[in-house]
């Protein structure tokens, strides 16, 4: 979309630099054609395959999680994903969408429902991170899990088993700027 | 996707260019917008500079790194003085790095950057850049932009005509301004002539590792040994110094060393010198000097004070060392690109004087001598010299190349900027600085491959050119465009500390090889912790060491009891992230040293020595997360003779 546009500006620029000279003008590029990417666009383009993997890196990596990927995408929120955090992200597996009600996911995934789609999402995110055996600490504690969205969501612990609003964690993984825990459900509302 | 936006952003940019060029005169002189000069430096947002520059930072101690040709300033790179943005110099693992033999010096006067060459072109592994005041040269990494290593140098004081390196970086050399007593004893002052000497310092550089060592000093007469460059190409294996006071004055130098009509070059075969002493040659000579290294994998410096340094008298090495009349108290001595000319700006003088290396060597062979300075044979000045540049200018300084046999010297006294051709002499153009200008920076200007679209002149004199700051002003610099036959003045722009050289190279260079962070597997340091379930609190008498870790957003441990007013704590913090650009900070309430700034994987270490009993917080300096003001603890002071316990814990859970 973008591109398109930039398409048109550029061919209009053609057309008025033809218009507006018509002896041999020289041509000369003040910046470099760097790797870095525009500034059109947010932290999630950055570059660096030294650092260790952040949230959406490694979901974007995950097979299990191409259903929550496509969201994400479609919702726009990579930057947030990528950013200092700390973030710890409740990651439903694709299983986890298709059990919901037919049609539920796609219906989300049209443009005029991102504002739906995206609290949903956001209500996956905590700040701070929590990772299997902070969570166990926070139940202990007596403590909920302060989401984006503003809710307080319940963690409860059955000797190994950890669930955050009924869905079951199913491993914690690291990343750069948070955690992800793994999780079988959808977290509705 | 990104890419098409790149690429097309470009086009774009080039469109607009041939809109704005194409159309306007092409003078520099109806204003920036007009002229397409605003384009010419503008570097977009999220875009990048073409060219890294590293400007020295004078009596800041430092090099500043910029962004040619936006102007921009990205990091200042603390070298010689201390650094509280980062704890350089504060921290346990580099106080080290200012060690000398007068003791701990945390400053010094940094003048002349140069970057490391292969086959005489810039490599871009390391850059050197001289301490002037107590005479030293430092070394950092190209990769890190951190200062690896300071070598301090015996014999010398007013470290001036250094650091240059030699055509593949087998020296770094660093020649005395101020000639001295050597060794240094108890004199009358005004017993100089004769008795002080002048100490030429050729110090090897390991080709791996880029550790230094000084190799040996030659021990000239004293006079005062102002700059150098290295041969190149052809004269690859001499370095040529200009010397001035060859009066031998001790008190009212500014007119007492302005009496001679010429002064000298030395020219200098070090290859010869450094068969010399690899065959024996030479004086092993008591000395006291500080060599202090940084190690990256212990991210820790360690300083050793040398004991000994080998010199070399000039009249035992025949052959090596010449002198070359020079007019008036010659300042820069540049060699050009081909390695053929040296060129000699006599500072109180118009013109620029050039020798010819190979008339040179023309000259030494048939032994055409003009007598001897202390037993060094002086050359005629007519059979070296290649030409002379009517410049018109006053008060010729410093000389830079563009690769495409044009040379740009500096004129202090006329401000200004001129271009003339190597070969006929002939002055090409001129533009005025803002105001009396030292050194210009063309990137790789002084190799054997320059860089030739900008030149950057470093002015001494700033006055009106910025929103006035009170009486103390930062300098000036201007950057023109060289790529056509005629400068064009492109920008201004500030500059920090007193800059005197500088050194540029392409961004491809080193933006790729850039490190992002240190890996915390890689780390050695001896009280790194490499996750948080290892931090440990350790007792030794009254002094405690606090292994702690940071990770957003929490420091582990965060509250500690059974420190005690009188114990002398160590925190040594390791950084946990593995992701680029998330440093953690640390302060201590009334710690009597600065900061740590410390960068994902690495560890730093400061002290406190707690006076008062209290409980006393400790946070993160850098904004570092969203939950950075959460980012704290607390330590327990409890009175000297309390018995109290050490605890550490995290979130109530108690670690040890």
């Amino acid at each position: 979309m973008k591109a398109t546009k930039l398409k048109i500006l550029v061919l209009l620029l053609s057309l008025g630099s033809i218009m507006a000279c018509n002896s041999g003008s020289k041509t000369e590029s003040s910046t470099t054609a760097s790797e870095t990417p525009s500034h059109l666009q947010g932290q999630a383009s950055v570059e660096d395959n030294e650092s260790d993997k952040n949230i959406l890196q490694v979901a974007i990596g995950s097979e299990a999680h191409s259903t929550l990927v496509v969201a994400v995408q479609a919702a726009q929120i990579e930057n947030i994903l990528v950013n200092a955090g700390p973030l710890t992200v409740f990651a439903p597996v694709n299983d986890a969408f298709a059990a919901l009600p037919e049609g539920t996911v796609d219906n989300l995934l049209k443009p005029e429902n991102k504002g739906d789609l995206t609290t949903i999402l956001t209500r996956h995110a905590a700040p701070g991170s929590y990772n299997m055996e902070d969570l166990k600490r926070e139940a202990s504690k007596g403590r909920k899990i302060y989401m984006a969205t503003g809710d307080y969501l319940e963690v409860v612990v059955d000797g190994e088993d950890v669930w955050v609003a009924g869905a079951k964690v199913l491993a914690s993984i690291q990343t750069s700027n948070g955690i992800i825990n793994v999780v079988d459900k959808v977290i509705l509302p | 996707m990104k890419k098409v936006i790149n690429r097309t952003s470009v086009v774009i940019s080039v469109l607009l260019a041939m809109i704005i060029v194409g159309c306007s005169p092409n003078s520099g002189s109806n204003g920036a917008l007009s002229s397409s000069v605003a384009e010419r430096v503008y570097v977009a947002p999220g875009e990048q500079d073409e060219y890294y520059a590293f400007l020295s930072g004078g009596y800041s101690g430092n090099l500043t790194v910029y962004g040619l040709p936006s102007g921009r300033m990205f990091k200042e790179i603390p070298v010689f003085s201390q650094f509280p943005t980062s704890g350089y110099g504060y921290s346990e693992e580099t106080k080290p790095m200012f060690e000398t033999s007068h003791g701990f010096v945390p400053w010094d006067d940094a003048h002349h950057p140069d970057i490391s060459q292969t086959n005489g072109e810039l490599d871009g592994r390391w850059i050197f850049i001289n301490g002037n005041n107590t005479p030293r040269i430092a070394r950092i990494s190209l990769s890190t932009f951190e200062t690896e290593e300071i070598i301090e140098v015996p014999n010398s004081a007013g470290n001036h005509s250094s650091s240059f390196v030699t055509e593949n970086t087998e020296y770094v050399v660093a020649g005395t301004r101020f000639s001295v007593p050597v060794p240094q004893r108890d004199m009358p002052i005004d017993e100089y002539k004769g008795n002080f000497k002048g100490a030429l310092s050729f110090i090897s550089v390991d080709p791996e590792h880029g550790h230094m060592d000084i190799k040996f000093q030659i021990i000239m007469p004293g006079f005062n040994y102002d700059l150098s460059h290295p041969g190149r190409g052809k004269s690859h294996g001499w370095m040529f110094f200009s010397t001035y006071n060859t009066e031998e004055a001790n008190s009212l130098q500014e007119v007492n060393s302005s009496q001679n009509d010429k002064d000298f070059i030395a020219a200098i075969n070090w290859k010869v010198i450094e068969e010399y002493v690899n065959n024996g040659g030479g004086t092993k000579m008591p000395a006291e000097y500080a060599h202090n290294v940084y190690d990256e994998s212990t991210h820790m410096a360690t300083s050793t004070m040398k004991k000994e340094v080998l010199t070399v008298n000039p009249i035992d090495i025949p052959g090596a060392i010449y002198f070359l009349p020079t007019p008036k108290s010659p300042h820069g001595c540049d060699v050009d690109p081909s390695g053929e000319y040296i060129i000699g700006s006599g500072k109180l003088s118009a013109d620029l004087t050039v020798h010819s290396f190979d008339k040179m060597i023309a000259a030494i062979e048939a032994e055409k001598f003009d007598g001897d300075a202390y037993g060094i044979p002086i050359l005629n000045y007519e059979d070296v010299l290649a030409g002379t540049v009517r410049s018109g200018g006053l008060g010729p300084l410093h000389t830079e190349f563009d690769g495409k046999g044009n040379a740009y010297t500096t004129f202090f006294i006329s401000s200004e900027v001129v271009k003339w051709e190597l070969g006929t002499w002939e002055v090409l153009d001129r533009q005025p600085t803002y105001y009396s200008v030292g050194h210009l920076m063309i990137p790789g200007g002084n190799s054997r491959k320059p860089f030739g679209k900008y030149v950057v002149a470093m002015n001494k004199i700033t006055k009106d050119r910025y929103l006035p700051v009170g009486p103390e002003m930062e300098h000036s610099a201007q950057i023109y465009d060289i790529s056509g036959d005629k400068m064009e003045l492109l920008y201004d722009f500030p500059t920090h500390g007193e800059p005197h050289y500088a050194a540029g190279i392409p961004a491809e260079l080193l933006a790729p090889k850039a490190k992002k962070f240190y890996k915390l597997e890689d780390n050695k340091h001896p009280y790194a912790v490499t996750t948080p379930n290892e931090v440990t609190i350790e007792r030794k008498g009254n002094e405690v060491h606090i292994s702690m870790a940071t990770i957003r957003s929490h420091f582990t441990p965060d509250n500690i009891e059974g420190i005690k007013v009188g114990d002398k704590v160590y925190f040594h913090i390791t950084n946990q992230e593995q992701d680029f650009d998330v440093p953690h900070g640390f302060a201590m309430i009334g710690q009597n040293s600065s900061e740590l700034l410390i960068m994902p994987g690495q560890t730093k270490s400061s002290v406190w020595e707690p006076k008062k009993v209290g409980v006393w917080p400790f946070y993160c300096t850098d904004f570092c997360s969203a939950l950075h003001q959460e980012m704290q603890g607390y330590i327990r002071v409890s009175p000297r003779n309390s018995s109290i316990a050490l605890k550490w814990s995290l979130d109530g859970d108690e670690l040890n």
